[in-house]
């Protein structure tokens, strides 16, 4: 069964990782797909294969801390795909460290792209949601936004901050039948945690009940759900998807 | 077309009410019906449809048709 057919989904930080993840789940749901990246070459390349699966994708260059950036590009999303169903907030940077060596710059960096950007997005897509009267915002969270996590001051408050908004837009925009709720991994194998020590992987490891790390594919599930008409009732809930780790 | 029929159209498209109902006088949350994100979108759609920017504190203070059509009037011509 196809749950997004007809549709139109805008995922930032789309070319890569759990981003690319979502962009093809979709795809192969039926669903028309803007990819937005900073990385543009990357995003090209994720969006040829979702024509290749048969869908109308295009490839689009923006830093979502850029509100004005943000804005110029939705307008072009939706005169080129003529609407606006589904936002996913995906774009994410870490810049960890312990708080008494992190920068300010650090923070700012980290707030300016995961929390502030998921505002500008969410901010662009409102006025064609609300004429539309329908929408669904799936924002990416974080476990460690709800639990912490030494070295990640920035990233879980911008998280943490994630999970207030998408609680706030829920109540705001529910009487014109658009949903906002969030999906907050735990340990998925990207990039992102590639980064981490083999120590430190170790440690996770042990922590999850699964015994195994999730994949980009297990997050972009949960937020195809939360996407489609099966969630058309669930509103401002966050997913938590870490094989059992935060419980 | 002229800045109060265009006005009119978007309210009619917006809010779903009777042409006849548009009065100057027509309060849009009273008498249109509109709730408060309503509101909000119809300062969005008139900075659209007029290309200008509508400050927050102005946007609130129009709460009457006439007053929207005479504060695009202004907007516009300056």
């Amino acid at each position: 069964m196809k749950l997004l057919e007809g549709k139109t989904a805008i995922v930032t930080g789309g070319a890569l990782g759990i981003g690319r993840a979502i962009s093809l789940t979709f795809a192969e749901h039926g669903c028309d797909v803007a990819v937005c990246d900073i990385d543009v070459e990357a995003a090209k390349k994720t969006a040829a294969e979702l024509r290749a699966i048969g869908r109308k994708a295009e490839a689009y260059a923006v830093d979502v801390a850029d509100a004005q950036a943000v804005a110029e590009v939705t307008d072009k999303i939706v005169d080129t795909f003529s609407r606006v169903d589904i936002l996913v907030n995906n774009a994410g940077i870490t810049r960890d460290g312990l708080i008494v060596r992190m920068t300010e710059a650090d923070w700012e960096a980290v707030l300016a792209v995961n929390l502030k950007g998921c505002f500008n997005c969410i901010k662009a897509v409102t006025g064609p949601m609300m004429r539309q009267r329908a929408g669904a915002i799936i924002s990416i969270a974080s476990i460690v936004g709800m639990m912490g996590n030494a070295g990640q001051a920035n990233y879980s408050a911008s998280k943490a901050g994630v999970i207030g908004l998408t609680k706030s837009v829920a109540k705001e925009l529910a009487s014109r039948h658009i949903t906002a709720n969030a999906v907050a991994p735990g340990f998925i194998k990207t990039r992102m945690t590639d980064a981490l020590t083999e120590a430190q992987r170790d440690k996770m490891l042990e922590q999850i009940p699964l015994k195994r790390f999730g994949s980009p594919e297990d997050v972009a599930r949960a937020v195809l759900f939360l996407a489609s008409p099966l969630a058309h009732y669930i509103t401002g809930q966050v997913i938590v998807v870490d094989g059992g780790m935060m419980m | 077309m002229a800045i109060d029929e265009k006005v009119k159209e978007i309210i009619v498209k917006l809010l779903g009410v009777n042409p006849e109902e548009i009065t100057p006088e027509a309060k849009f949350q009273e008498d249109l019906g509109a709730d408060s994100l309503d509101a909000a979108q119809l300062a969005m759609e008139f900075e659209q449809e007029f290309n200008i920017d509508i400050p927050e504190e102005d946007a609130n203070q129009l709460t009457t048709v006439g007053q929207a059509v005479e504060y695009l009037t202004k907007r516009t011509q300056s």
